[in-house]
């Protein structure tokens, strides 16, 4: 089956360059391609005709590396839910259909070009505190930890995250407090983490608040994240960052409970 | 709290960010994060939760259809704590709480309003959709501008009782049936509780979540709650001025 | 026993330590010198790449203090291709208490790369891999525990004991992520600067010595030069040669290729490993190829059709017109033989018209009867996110129709030749991870690549590189305004130059296409003298069309994604004709390299240690020109070499 379809896509010389958007027809799409390798196509005949390609960002092609990611039709990586922009399949449109492609929109995601954002700004929440200080070489035998499976699990989900920016780019605040939740969350929950616990959460919530938007609860971050994360682990940041800038940070310490997590 | 705009990436290393200071007095470093405006607009939004909801209780009384069961309890509110307290203190604190109350949401939610409006200079130009932020949630501005305005207009009409040329000290129950005997004003009511019930649909779960309080046994508790809530308020609210206005009270 | 036959190049010092082997590692970490904590910041040291080698070394050299910069193309250091790595992570733990130990993991792995790999190196793989699962859970990598709270293993890739460490199906992302972190903490106490979105494009020596890189920023366009102690390249490997592969399609040879054209030797290049569970190309647009997780094996059944070109679907093809040839063709092991083997039975039968799905370019992975004997909800449990994923890619059901499945390029044991240390031949140049050649032999187990990036990031470099770093002290960083920087800086600069002028007709990706076919149909699975000689002519004929006919628009001061293709481009171009030379040269079969000229009677790889139980290092001569050999004899002190069977 292949179909014919109207692209519109969001073009834009440079990060201070004004953009628009530009519409191409593009005859002949298979439907076992993905979104990406149409673009191929269409990048492909552009370079054809002389016009430079459209800029777009994407690497691994399987979801997992979180580079790609472009709004389509008015939705993070498009129509389908838990799925990144490469693994949406043409499948999923028909003949005829006109597509609208956009970059992700947010202040602290500047555009670079076309299609392609700077998503440094998770980086720097994470520079901010987003590890366990664990320094090379003096771990003890992993075992001695116990995690209960429960714990490991709710840990793993929140973790799964792959930082793609979608939670930024649909969230109407542009806030990132799913991303940063989820990085805290499975840091927080696991008995290695909690030393920093508190100074983490501080850190990371203030650096994140020093770029991104503040959470009005749309929920709409959960709605389009490609890994299933849980608004819940906003609720987790929230209690964590209040307790942080409320109790005594020693008491807390003391308090270190990891199992009602769960 | 958002700074502006990151810069477009100059090229060159990605330089270490320093988060910007914050105040060293806790109380104000708190509210300075946007964390803790939401959890101010959450607490604030509880304690408003529970004064609209004790307010349309406390009305429940206009079916007795005779005067003297309200205007007792208005009277009664006003000598509650005497003699240790004079006439009206605690109606006066109550209030002050209540000012105060609203004071902090409403500026918390200009605020951070303006945060994010900074977040997102540029909008999407392909237009967009959405998938889960319902009504309630994308309104909650003007249904809180509305309602706030509302505020105004039922001070003036049943507290000052400059809106209201029928109005006597003293007597609410009355006043509130001359109020609502206007069909206009009656409209405003019907109008604005609605608005005001859209407004809790969104705030009373949305606390929950602002606070931390989320726990997998009972989150689903949470949006019945916010429904149970806000239809109660409205369906009491809404109650009065129709009642007065269909004749089932006078 | 060791095979004296052949002479090794006395010139190559593997310098692998005396002494038992399993004393080496820690007398040679006694004997390696130090540097004192004060003077560790100032030595500058360069890690271009940040997977989970790069990262892990950037990471824990920062920690001692030394001043790291770090380098990478992706958009953020996390994005890195180890983090799409599914199945797990080997360690010699023996939590399972079922007969592991670290000798036998050096010794599963020695026989698993049949017998083309150090002996030294692979046992303090071994060593370290238990140190590395410590590291990872301390960092709070998610791995999967049992209910006790104890961390859960599980055999993978045919193994007999169970020492794989897996975080669900995403342990490289988890792990990645804990590296990456671990990163970011330096970075913000300003130990390492990070550079993203910049590529190395070259390597800048001085009297010999690797002194600094080149590199282009990906956004501005700007070439800079950037000088250090000591570089290492940890930058992954080079499948994409092959066009399509389930690498990332960043995935380059570059930085590599650039060394080896400075003088850094290529070890054993033709050394690629197919993994035989991938979903099939659907069509020509295809950019990559997805990997579905080895451990489908474990239940599911691998058939072809029994008559050439069958049309039916698969659940009209009865059980007498199926071939379960891994089953038929290997009793023991049947469905759950190593990679290699698998790989090269499914293209034999596609090869001979028994393909099966619309293309007949893919065997069955079929769950009919594990569903039947588990029951779906038990066959949900393990595989149901695979199930997932492969319905989103082909839009067919696995649990009603079988999957369809096909080998594709996965990874590639081949890589700069390094010492024990890890450093090349060229003196301040170390090789990390998938980039250098040294642990794998020929031919990689499942979950050892992981295994292998973070014992060379966290444990190995951190202990070797000092001892460079040493003999260095009191001499200043080389001026990254010398001769030799501004030199190359201008050679990169006309590269990317000529990128831009030759305004040809072909683009970029028709290119790597062309590339992709000669070597998948010569020196892929199976490879033999006609076909390589044959390649190896058609890919000198390529680069001179590239470079007279490759089309770049745009400029050189932009984000511009074609011409960042095109360098790399004409760098697995290069890279292709010299995996054809050593895959000619290299007249037996082992692991990964199956010569169709060497194979037993019942098609089997055979191999000849008395002629070819040596690494090949391969020496740059210019381009088009064949590169000269350099061989390190490789002696096996511990484990015999025998022929691998597995049926």
């Amino acid at each position: 089956m292949s179909m014919n379809l109207t692209l519109k896509v969001w073009r834009q010389a440079g990060a201070t360059a004004a953009g628009d958007f530009e519409t191409y027809q593009v005859p002949g799409v298979n439907e076992d391609m993905s979104f990406l390798e149409m673009l191929d196509v269409v990048n492909e005949q552009l370079i054809g005709d002389g016009r430079e390609p459209i800029a777009f960002d994407h690497d691994c092609r399987e979801g997992i590396c979180g580079s790609c990611g472009v709004v389509i039709n008015g939705r993070p990586h498009g129509p389908l839910q838990g799925v990144t922009t490469c693994q949406l399949h043409m499948r999923n449109y028909r003949d005829g259909d006109t597509i609208v492609v956009e970059p992700w929109r947010a202040a602290a995601f500047p555009v670079i070009r076309d299609l392609v954002v700077d998503r440094s700004a998770f980086d720097r929440i994470i520079q901010a505190g987003g590890y366990i200080t664990a320094p090379t070489g003096g771990a003890r035998d992993a075992n001695l930890t116990l995690i209960p499976k429960a714990v490991a699990d709710v840990a793993m989900d929140a973790a799964a995250c792959i930082g793609c920016g979608a939670c930024v780019a649909a969230c109407p605040n542009s806030a990132a407090n799913l991303f940063t939740g989820a990085k805290i969350t499975a840091l927080n929950v696991l008995p290695q983490g909690q030393p920093e616990r508190w100074a983490r959460v501080a850190a990371m919530v203030d650096r994140m608040e020093d770029q991104f938007g503040s959470c009005t609860n749309y929920t709409e971050c959960e709605a389009v994240c490609p890994a299933g994360i849980s608004v819940n682990v906003i609720a987790k940041m929230n209690r964590d960052y209040l307790k942080s800038r409320f109790k005594d940070r020693r008491s807390l310490i003391r308090q270190a409970d990891v199992a009602d997590e769960a | 709290m958002l700074t502006g705009s990151s810069p477009a990436r100059p090229g060159g290393p990605m330089t270490p960010a320093r988060t910007r200071p914050r105040p060293h007095t806790w109380i104000i470093e708190f509210y300075s994060s946007a964390i803790g405006k939401k959890a101010v607009m959450a607490v604030t939004g509880l304690l408003l939760l529970g004064f609209v909801l004790v307010h349309m209780l406390g009305n429940l009384k206009l079916y007795y259809g005779e005067p003297e069961h309200l205007n007792e309890y208005g009277h009664y509110l006003r000598t509650i704590g005497e003699p240790i307290l004079p006439h009206s203190g605690f109606l006066w604190i109550m209030r002050g709480g209540l000012i105060l109350a609203f004071v902090l949401h409403i500026h918390a939610a200009v605020s951070l309003t303006m945060m994010n409006r900074r977040a997102r200079p540029v909008g999407y130009k392909g237009g967009r959709t959405y998938s889960a932020a319902n009504y309630a949630a994308r309104t909650m501005r003007w249904s809180g501008i509305i309602v706030g305005l509302y505020l105004l207009f039922h001070l003036a009409d049943l507290t000052w009782g400059t809106a209201n040329p029928d109005f006597e000290h003293g007597e609410p129950y009355q006043n509130m049936i001359a109020s609502f005997e206007r069909v206009p004003v009656a409209i405003v009511y019907v109008v604005a509780n609605l608005l005001l019930g859209i407004h809790i649909f969104h705030g009373a779960w949305s606390l929950f979540q602002s606070l931390g309080w989320s726990n997998p046994r009972f989150n689903v508790w949470r949006r019945y709650f916010a429904v149970a809530f806000a239809a109660v308020i409205v369906v009491g609210n809404v109650s009065f001025p129709l009642a007065v206005l269909f004749g089932v009270v006078d | 026993m060791s095979q004296t036959q052949i002479a090794g190049d006395p010139a190559l010092k593997s310098n692998i330590p005396a002494g038992p082997l399993a004393e080496k590692w820690d007398g040679h970490r006694f004997s390696t010198k130090l540097v004192a904590p004060q003077n560790r910041r100032r030595f500058q040291v360069i890690i271009v790449g940040t997977g989970l080698a790069g990262a892990a070394a950037a990471a824990t050299l920062g920690e001692q203090g030394y001043a790291v910069k770090s380098f990478c193309f992706q958009d953020s250091p996390r994005r890195a291709h180890s983090i799409a790595a599914q199945g797990g992570i080997n360690a010699a733990k023996n939590y399972k208490n079922d007969g592991d130990s670290v000798y036998r993991l050096f010794y599963d792995t020695i026989k698993g790369g049949d017998y083309r790999a150090r002996e030294a190196n692979v046992h303090r793989l071994a060593q370290v891999s238990t140190q590395i699962i410590d590291q990872c859970a301390a960092q709070g990598v998610p791995f999967a525990r049992e209910y006790g709270g104890l961390l859960d293993n599980r055999s993978f890739g045919g193994a007999q004991v169970s020492r794989t460490f897996y975080a669900r199906g995403q342990t490289g992302q988890q792990l990645e992520l804990g590296a990456y972190q671990a990163l970011s903490r330096q970075i913000e106490l300003g130990t390492v600067t990070m550079y993203n979105r910049h590529e190395m494009l070259d390597l800048v020596l001085k009297d010999g010595r690797a002194v600094g890189i080149i590199v282009r920023d990906l956004v501005t366009g700007e070439i800079s030069s950037h000088s250090a102690h000591a570089v290492v390249l940890a930058t992954g490997g080079y499948s994409n040669v092959f066009y399509l592969s389930t690498g990332a399609k960043g995935c380059n040879v570059t930085a590599i290729w650039r060394a080896h054209k400075k003088g850094a030797y290529f070890a054993n290049p033709c050394y690629t490993q197919i993994h035989p569970t991938c979903i099939p190309q659907s069509g020509d647009y295809q950019s990559k190829l997805t990997l579905m997780s080895e451990s489908l094996r474990n239940d599911g059944r691998v058939w072809s059709a029994t008559k050439q070109g069958e049309s039916r679907r698969a659940s009209e093809i009865p059980d007498s017109e199926r071939d379960y040839f891994l089953e038929r063709r290997y009793p023991a092991f049947a469905n759950l033989v190593p990679r290699d083997v698998a790989s090269r039975a499914a293209k034999l039968q596609v090869d001979q018209g028994f393909g099966v799905g619309e293309l007949h370019n893919g065997v069955y992975l079929d769950f009919r009867d594990a569903i039947q004997r588990l029951g779906r909800t038990v066959v949900e449990q393990r595989y149901g996110n695979l199930f997932d994923m492969y319905a989103n890619i082909t839009g067919d059901d696995p649990y009603s129709v079988p999957m369809r499945i096909y080998p594709a390029p996965h990874y590639t044991m081949g890589g700069l030749w390094v010492d024990y240390n890890l450093m090349s031949n060229v003196p301040g140049l170390f090789v990390a991870g998938e980039a250098n050649f040294s642990d794998h032999g020929a031919n990689r187990l499942g979950a050892s690549a992981l295994m292998q990036g973070l014992a060379d990031g966290y444990f190995v470099l951190p202990a070797t590189l000092p001892g460079e770093l040493a003999n260095q002290l009191g001499t200043p960083v080389a001026d990254p305004n010398g001769p030799e920087f501004r030199d190359a800086e201008q050679a990169v600069r006309d590269e990317v130059s000529k990128f831009l002028s030759i305004n040809g007709k072909q683009t970029v990706d028709t290119f790597h296409r062309k590339l992709g076919k000669i070597m998948w149909e010569n020196c892929g699975m199976a490879r033999n003298a006609a076909g390589l000689k044959q390649a190896r002519e058609d890919i000198v004929a390529l680069r001179e069309e590239f470079w007279s006919d490759v089309k770049v628009l745009g400029s050189g001061n932009t984000l511009n994604q074609s011409l960042e293709k095109a360098g790399r481009v004409a760098d697995f171009i290069e890279l292709g004709a010299l995996m054809c030379q050593d895959a000619l040269d290299r007249e037996e079969s082992c692991g990964g390299h199956f010569r169709e000229e060497h194979q037993t009677p019942d098609g089997e790889a055979l191999r000849d240690d008395d002629n070819y139980a040596y690494v090949a290092a391969w020496e740059y001569q210019g381009a088009g020109k064949l590169a000269n050999l350099h061989k390190e004899a490789l002696e096996f002190e511990y484990v015999h070499p025998s022929q691998r069977s597995y049926k």
